[in-house]
């Protein structure tokens, strides 16, 4: 068979179903050496799957897979390491506990020459610092505790771990939706730095600003095909999310204004922990409130305390003027307050249950009948309409929750909030993982729920996407409002300085 | 006012999964082996398959069954519940107390069996939801003991024999060739599906077994759900003592020894995951019938007792195993 030349990775006619559902229908995909190969499609076409496939983590049903011109077999994920294919999930896997060198080499750890075999410290130390420093980071780094670092930096010791394998291809599945700006920032530097010595990247990522930035050559899936590949800088953004959703999308931000109303929300000295000072702010009715800042600012403490998720200090909370007490995350439903939590997986799916019993569990009181027992036609019945309306896929309310895409989970958990039918919506990086589509679904949504009389407020690290959203910004920084701008007077470089703190 | 967001009635175009054979295999597994095990045995032993050893299992069945269904409640929530063997020793040693030693009446006595049962269950959740105790294993591991020991000196070890009938009843009685204690077993199972698929407290206990803290920030008062958890597992405690009773027509301070490994045996050989979240009233029936008639049908084959247990253990991992490969297959497609 003739495979491309300077392929590092070809992958041919890859196939693979879970059961009735054919997921992958023949993909091909090739990866050069020193590119950054992105991936893009809707949610539920298959990305994470494939990238699974090459890590060994599944087995395909069919096709080939070549490295570096010759076909190989992939059967678990110490093989396709061995090769140096390293993958860097969403999901961590660093150990908090120990130090960021131990980490690098956990499982693959330097002995000493000699009997003992004690643990070379020293070498494994000086490699971390190798590593480190190929990054672009202080060699000081390799010493520290891990736990001790922020996000961005924990994902950056993974990074590290593939380089300290001797890495070619570094696969990254939604690398950058946990990330702050600057950690962003970071990121693309690093990616630049590895591309630079020839290591090929595949990357997956939903936001288009960044794959035009970083990518060299993008593979657009819909539906478990492959439609294209297509270099970054000669296509158009709007041409690739044609092929993606196969139809034009009209509008990024489906950005409607409503008539400004009276105050609807306010909260009073809420301490939000790491500083003295209470927090405080209101929303008025038809305004979209968007809370941003550096991750680690306390925006998602800041809703947790309203929601009183963890036992709060104090601090009063006002719907229509009146203060309602919650003393509990149950108090705060009925008393009209959702929070849609941005840990999918931790926080808010119920993996091994199916999606109707997911939808309803926030709100079964609303599906228990007189008799005392739950209405179980009623819950799938209202499951199904939600399914419709938020555009999952597989629409299969039988499935279990873990068994969908991470941006389609993320519509499962807004459908579960949206049936408790709250007044008062605190969302918190809500379209973290979910495609273009099904973004401006997530937004009409919002409108739909501003026109209906609810207040909407909206935590995003996504600064595009809250200058498109939100009428108004409050920005936090060490777990203070740093400004609280009118959209008008939001700019990106305001609202970072604010952030930032100065 | 709440506000409504409006959503289109649902036009029937729900796609269905085609269940496959193989679907159909894993999720009736226990019951298979179950058949398997008895036409085995039917082969083995002309004896097994007849009338009268038939309900004889059903009644050997039924203490183990009603703690296991006690049992499956916590296991669902992801915890455990090792002290229900005590409990029902302390439950009818008190009852023993009240209705012979004072000579209270019978019906007071019952009670007084189910609410102890009860308020060892209460104590169990309490230790764990307000003392914050890490883990049920170890609050009921303190409870096992302190229940047990309870037991023993209240009575001074000694037995208390001689119940009157209407205790002995469940134990003891038959409707036609039918014991009654198999029909309470049936009407306790039914009742607990009932309450685990079809009530909002049922459904919580899924929920925590789930995903906890899910379940807690959708609103879901974890430890009130934990204390009718355990509060339930010492009442079905109670219940299995009360047949008991009426089987041997005494109760004994060492009554229930270790019967808490047989309940959680029937549990997980049931389908359910020690993980929380997965299992079903009718798994753990089945689970409860398997080792059963594993036991009767080692007795009919003069297999002596120590080789049950050997076997019994063999069972209990085989069935995790067969659960495992499964899940396993699921991720291999
Ligand atoms: N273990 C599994 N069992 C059954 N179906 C699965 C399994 N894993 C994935 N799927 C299905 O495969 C399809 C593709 O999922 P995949 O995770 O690859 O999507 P994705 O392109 O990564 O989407 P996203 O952008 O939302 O992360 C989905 O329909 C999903 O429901
Ligand atoms: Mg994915």
């Amino acid at each position: 068979m003739v495979t491309h030349a300077g392929s590092l990775l070809e992958m041919k006619g890859i196939k693979k179903s879970f059961g009735q559902n054919h997921v992958l229908k023949g993909i091909d995909l090739d990866v050069k050496a020193g590119e950054v190969h992105v991936l893009l499609g809707e949610n539920g076409a298959g990305k994470s799957t494939l990238i699974k496939i090459l890590t060994g983590a599944y087995e395909k049903d069919a096709g080939e897979i070549y490295w570096e011109g010759q076909k190989i077999q992939l059967n678990t994920p110490v093989e396709a390491m061995s090769l140096g294919i390293a993958t860097i999930y969403q999901e961590l896997n660093v150990i908090p506990e120990l130090k960021v060198y131990e980490n690098i080499f956990l499982g693959r750890e330097l002995k000493r020459r000699g009997k003992l075999s004690l643990l070379n410290q020293k070498e494994m130390r000086k490699e971390a610092e190798r590593c480190l420093m190929m990054l672009g980071q202080s060699p000081a780094l390799a010493d520290k505790q891990l736990g001790e670092l922020g996000i961005g930096q924990q994902q950056l010791v993974e990074i590290a771990k593939a380089l300290a394998l001797d890495a070619k291809l570094i696969i990254m599945d939604e690398p950058t939706s946990s990330l702050s700006g600057t950690e962003v920032e970071q990121l693309y530097s690093c990616v630049e730095q590895l591309t630079e010595k020839g290591i090929a990247i595949v990357f997956i990522s939903h936001r288009l600003e960044e794959i035009r930035r970083m990518g060299d050559r993008i593979t657009i899936l819909r539906d478990g095909f492959k439609i294209d590949t297509l270099p970054v800088q000669t296509t158009e953004t709007d041409y690739w999310i044609e092929l993606m959703v196969g139809r034009t999308l009209d509008e990024k931000y489906p950005k409607q204004s409503f008539t400004l109303g009276e105050e609807g929300f306010r909260v009073e000295n809420i301490e939000v922990s790491g500083t003295k000072e209470p927090v405080g702010f209101s929303v008025r009715y038809g305004e979209i409130v968007g809370i941003s800042g550096l991750v680690g600012a306390g925006r998602t403490e800041l809703a947790r305390a309203i929601f009183s998720a963890d036992v709060r200090g104090g601090g009063k909370v006002f719907i229509d003027g009146k203060e309602i007490r919650i003393k509990s995350p149950r108090d705060a439903i009925d008393s009209g307050i959702a929070f849609i939590t941005e840990d999918r997986k931790s926080e808010g799916l119920l993996l091994d249950q199916p999606l109707d019993f997911n939808i309803a569990m926030a709100n079964m009181r609303k599906f228990t009948k007189k008799s005392r027992l739950v209405d179980l036609k009623g819950i799938r019945e209202e499951a199904i309409n939600y399914i419709k309306e938020l555009k999952v896929r597989p629409n299969n309310i039988d499935l279990h929750a873990r068994h969908l895409s991470g941006g389609n989970q993320q519509k499962v958990v807004i459908a579960k909030w949206l049936c408790t039918q709250a007044k008062v919506y605190i969302f918190d990086e809500p379209t973290r993982g979910i495609d273009v589509g099904a973004k401006v679904e997530v937004y009409r949504l919002m409108n739909q729920l501003i026109e209906s009389g609810a207040i909407v407020l909206m935590i995003s690290s996504d600064l595009p996407e809250i200058l498109g959203m939100c009428d108004r910004v409050l920005v936090m920084s060490e777990g203070k409002i740093t400004a609280d701008l009118e959209i008008e007077e939001a700019t990106q470089e305001r609202i970072m300085k604010a952030a930032t703190g100065g | 006012m709440m506000s409504e967001v409006v959503i289109q009635k649902p036009k029937n175009e729900e796609t269905k999964p085609k269940k496959t054979v193989k679907s159909y295999v894993s999720k009736f597994a226990p019951l298979i082996g179950l058949v398997l095990l008895t036409t085995i045995l039917t082969f083995l032993s002309d004896k097994f398959l007849t009338m009268n050893n038939v309900m004889n299992i059903a009644r050997q069945s039924s203490i183990n069954a009603i703690l296991a269904i006690g049992m499956l409640l916590p296991i669902l929530t992801a915890g455990i519940d090792l002290s229900v063997g005590s409990i029902l020793a302390v439950s009818i040693m008190v009852m023993g107390i009240v209705s012979i030693n004072m000579g209270l009446s019978p019906i007071l006595g019952i009670l007084v069996c189910l609410a102890v049962g009860a308020a060892f269950g209460l104590i169990n959740g309490l230790l764990l939801t307000k003392l914050r105790l890490p883990h049920p294993f170890i609050s009921t591991l303190g409870t096992m003991n302190i229940a047990r020991g309870i037991a023993l000196i209240i009575t001074a070890a000694a037995p208390i024999a001689g119940f009157p009938y209407l205790i002995q009843f469940l134990g003891r009685e038959f409707v036609g060739p039918i014991p009654v204690s198999f029909l309470l077993v049936i009407a306790v199972y039914i009742i607990f599906h009932i309450f685990l698929t079809r009530t909002q407290t049922g459904r919580y206990i899924y929920a925590i077994g789930g995903n906890k803290e899910a379940a807690r920030l959708s609103g879901i008062n974890v430890d009130r759900v934990l204390i009718i958890v355990y509060v339930i597992s010492g009442l079905m405690a109670g219940l299995a003592g009360l047949v008991m009773v009426g089987r041997v027509n005494s109760a004994f301070p060492l009554a229930g020894l270790s019967y808490e490994l047989d309940a959680i045996a029937a549990v997980i050989i049931g389908g359910a995951s020690f993980m929380g979240g997965v299992g079903t009233v009718w798994g753990t029936l089945i689970g409860a019938m398997i080792i059963a008639v594993l036991r009767n049908g080692l007795n009919l084959l003069n297999v002596p007792a120590d080789f049950q247990m050997a076997v019994i253990g063999f069972v209990i991992i085989a069935a995790v195993y067969v659960d495992v490969l499964r899940q396993r297959k699921g991720k291999k497609g």
